[in-house]
């Protein structure tokens, strides 16, 4: 490490970064904006702002509680409160909070939700955490059911029944309770600034095939895609967070630079990974350390394609269909994939990216990402020839990341990765 | 002939069930060249555009209680229901070997990336994921539901290589809108007198209804009602409830078994719901693939996968079920780890306690063996009911 003190290094990113989510918090928690709750995969945030709405999102909510060493408490009084311990981890931190005075990170407690918008993309789970919030606040709530692409493809039926919601469910609800018309050239012009920081994410996220990778993708990467994932695609302060982090990897890439991590730049990559799956949250940092302490970087990841799959079919926001655009979007994020197309990604990533293989973080809370997870690996190791490795956590619920078993786990992985470049033929060492 | 005739219905009916290489539906396969099986997964899939199509729709629900999982391991996390594993053990030991094409309905994400272990795994074997719309409006979530139909409907065609015409469709409607009135006539017979028709009978024979031909499975039920008539057993002091999250991982019959011998009649379930899953007769004239576009979005069941629009209806078929079966309470039996069935269990609870409805919780998965404690727990319930009602 270039930096050997615990004080967590920040650039001038992160810092605006940091600035980007109190602002939307303090939106939120203003009493000046009409609030809606809604899900990462499938945010329609533009859509939001043509109607001054602010976003809120629960699944970033549970994250920030379970970084903040909150969620294990939540998650416990709502299974004291009747909800079953097999389920998922973000909606149990959610109510949990709620249950428990449903206080912002900034302090102030949230307000009651004007609406939610149900956006049913990628997560079965989404339909019941909706249904269970609108018990409790009693509000409008607008489903905007994302048929599933099971056979790897969009079809003009799936595409039409969105747009139809949307015309005919989710902008009346918006328009009711703003009080605003929809202005469809709000939302182009919205959309035109979408796909502009879409392109620097698209770039940011192809500059991790550098050897070494001047970003980790996977930990770094979930911050590299906070802003594209939450309140802020279609903004001019999403464009300029990209900007300034093109040019700060651009910078990494021209001294030669390995990737950043919380306690400076790795000083040697001697592992390239793909990794499938959420991270852990209430161990995210000594998670990371285990990885850049054996000299790991992730050059790719699904989960840095769950708020919106940009790369791998070149998927843009489209100012000229908006509406179709959005449509589009929905159906593309990375959970509403079938395992075929997700294997072929991950598979596409792993020798694109010159990784050393495949490791799977299997989350217990979530069938979307586990469900056939196994049979992923198995698949992706046959097409690429580079072993694979299974570990498993938790989201945010500090009860299911055993520290221990993850090490030991990585070490064996890294032992087999140094075997197999032994034995010839995969190296892939870049130091 | 020494067995009387209930018992000699429910043995075959058992016979049935514990047949996991699915014997009847391969003799119906090669009673005639040609013939195309077709599995479905719960929770619900429109049989009649299979049956239309000349093929037979087969239910597929897990491997059961005594069938050793050895590969399914290799391919699920200990944290992830069982049905998704014993399904795959299933096919990998090739006893769907003669299954043609497998259809997953969207009931969760567990069977819906099932859908993609299929696609992989089985490449020359048809695989449809039903997606069902969440939209209940005619002019939206009718037509992407119509066109759904019609998707799987070519589908089907070309597999089986012939048109599927609507006279074929409307005839399959109304071949089921038999079948699901004979459903309701037994569920309507044990509802009444429950010691006459017991819970663990009821659900062979519904569980018959997934491997034979509709027509069959119809005859069946006739002559069940008129045994179980002819039979009359005695009636025991047992309360009655409705079980509840049984609709997709199979509870072992043990269990339900346990529950009625600890004094519980089962007088309404969840169990196998694509048997009732539409409320009304479906029209056998005009448009079919309307007509099963509107009875799915305006006449069909609740269930846990089902997005409920308004916020007061939350629950109304449990109640409704609660109601029209005289039921004194509820036991909520979901499998571990079965999403819809535990996220959706606290909504159910919160009308159920508004209204004073008595209820207990149990969890199992479809190879549990221990029925002591349900038993226990169920005995207590059943107590507690009877100690309620009588004070
Ligand atoms: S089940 Fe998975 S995708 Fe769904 S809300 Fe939970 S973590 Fe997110
Ligand atoms: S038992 Fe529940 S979680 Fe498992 S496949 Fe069935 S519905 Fe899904």
């Amino acid at each position: 490490m270039n930096n050997s003190n615990q004080d967590v290094i920040k650039s001038n990113s992160q810092l605006l970064q940091k600035e980007m989510i109190s602002r939307n918090y303090d939106r939120i928690t203003s009493g000046q904006f009409k609030v809606s709750s809604t899900f990462v995969p499938g945010n329609l945030n533009e859509l939001l702002m043509c109607f001054d709405i602010a976003n809120n999102l629960p699944e970033i909510n549970a994250i920030q509680n379970a970084m903040r060493k909150k969620s294990g408490d939540f998650i416990t009084e709502a299974e004291r409160s009747g909800h079953s311990e097999d389920v998922c981890t973000y909606v149990k931190a959610d109510i949990g909070m709620m249950e428990k005075g449903n206080i912002a990170p900034n302090g102030k407690p949230f307000p009651d939700p004007d609406m939610l918008l149900l956006s049913y993309t990628g997560c079965f789970t989404f339909l019941k955490w909706f249904e269970l919030l609108r018990e409790q606040y009693k509000c409008p709530t607008v489903m905007l059911h994302v048929p599933y692409a099971a056979d790897g493809k969009v079809t003009k039926n799936m595409r039409d029944y969105i747009v139809t919601q949307l015309k005919e469910e989710v902008i009346p609800t918006m328009e009711k309770i703003s009080g605003i018309k929809f202005d469809i050239d709000r939302l182009r012009e919205y959309l035109r600034k979408s796909a502009q920081a879409e392109n620097d994410l698209v770039w940011m996220l192809e500059q991790s095939k550098h050897k070494p990778s001047p970003i980790d993708c996977y930990f770094g990467g979930v911050y590299y895609m906070g802003p594209i994932f939450t309140a802020f695609r279609g903004t001019d302060e999403a464009i300029v967070y990209y900007k300034l982090l093109r040019e700060e990897i651009q910078q990494r890439i021209d001294l030669g630079l390995c990737a950043q991590t919380p306690e400076g730049d790795m000083s040697e990559e001697k592992y390239r990974l793909v990794v499938e799956g959420p991270p852990n949250w209430t161990s995210f940092r000594e998670f990371w350390k285990m990885f850049y302490e054996m000299g790991a970087v992730v050059v790719a990841s699904s989960y840095t394609k769950v708020g919106g799959v940009y790369d791998y079919d070149n998927f843009r926001h489209d100012p000229d269909h908006p509406l179709e655009s959005l449509a589009d979007y929905c159906l593309g994020v990375y959970t509403n994939r079938n395992l075929p197309t997700r294997v072929d990604m991950l598979a596409r990533n792993v020798k694109e990216y010159e990784a050393d293989g495949l490791l799977i973080n299997s989350i217990k809370s979530c069938n979307s990402f586990s469900a056939g997870q196994l049979v992923m690996m198995r698949e992706i190791e046959k097409l690429t020839g580079k072993p694979g490795a299974f570990i498993e956590t938790d989201l945010v619920d500090p009860r299911y990341f055993s520290a221990a078993n993850v090490k030991n786990r990585l070490e064996s992985y890294f032992q087999m990765i140094d075997q197999k470049r032994r034995a010839g033929g995969s190296a892939t060492v870049a130091v | 002939m020494s067995a009387k005739p209930v018992e000699k219905i429910v043995d075959f009916c058992q016979g049935i069930f514990e047949d996991i290489t699915f014997a009847k539906a391969r003799q119906w396969k090669d009673a005639q060249p040609g013939r195309k099986v077709i599995g479905y997964m719960p929770v619900y899939v429109p049989r009649e555009i299979i049956h239309a199509a000349g093929m037979l729709p087969l239910g597929i629900l897990g491997g059961g209680a005594d069938m050793e999982v050895i590969h399914g391991d290799a391919y699920y996390q200990s944290y992830i229901c069982r049905i998704p594993r014993s399904t795959i053990e299933l096919a990998i030991t090739g006893k769907l070997d003669f299954v043609d094409g497998m259809m997953f309905p969207s009931i969760c994400d567990v069977i819906r990336n099932l859908s993609g272990i299929w696609q992989i795994m089985f490449k020359d074997k048809y695989v449809r994921y039903f997606d069902a719309p969440q939209n209940f409006k005619d002019e939206i979530g009718g037509v992407f539901y119509s066109n759904e139909l019609r998707e799987l409907k070519e589908g089907l065609e070309k597999l089986g290589g012939r048109e599927i015409t609507d006279a074929q469709i409307n005839n399959s409607i109304a071949v089921y809108n038999e079948n699901r009135d004979w459903v309701n006539r037994v569920y309507d017979f044990r509802a009444a007198t429950p010691w006459n028709a017991p819970a663990a009978e009821v659900y062979l024979l519904m569980r018959a209804g997934m491997v034979l031909p509709v027509e069959e499975h119809t005859q069946l039920m006739k002559d069940y009602l008129e045994a179980a008539a002819a039979e009359p057993r005695p009636m025991r002091d047992n309360c009655r409830v409705t079980l509840i999250g049984t609709f997709c991982e199979q509870p072992p019959l043990n269990l339900i078994k346990s529950l009625e011998m600890a004094g519980c009649y089962i007088v309404d379930d969840d169990t196998m719901l694509v048997t009732r899953w539409l409320l009304e007769a479906v029209p056998t004239d005009g448009d079919p693939i309307d007509n099963l576009s509107k009875a799915f979005l305006h006449h069909s069941a609740e269930t846990a996968a089902k997005y409920e629009v308004n916020l007061e209806e939350k629950g109304s078929y449990m109640l409704e079920s609660i109601r029209k079966r005289g039921a004194d309470g509820v036991i909520f039996a979901a499998p571990s780890f079965c999403d819809p069935a535990l996220l959706d269990q606290p909504m159910m609870v919160h009308r159920l306690e508004a209204l004073g409805i008595p209820y207990i919780t149990m969890q199992y998965a479809e190879n549990s063996g221990q029925m002591q404690p349900i038993r226990e727990q169920a005995g207590t319930f059943a107590d507690s009911i009877k100690l309620w009602s009588s004070s």
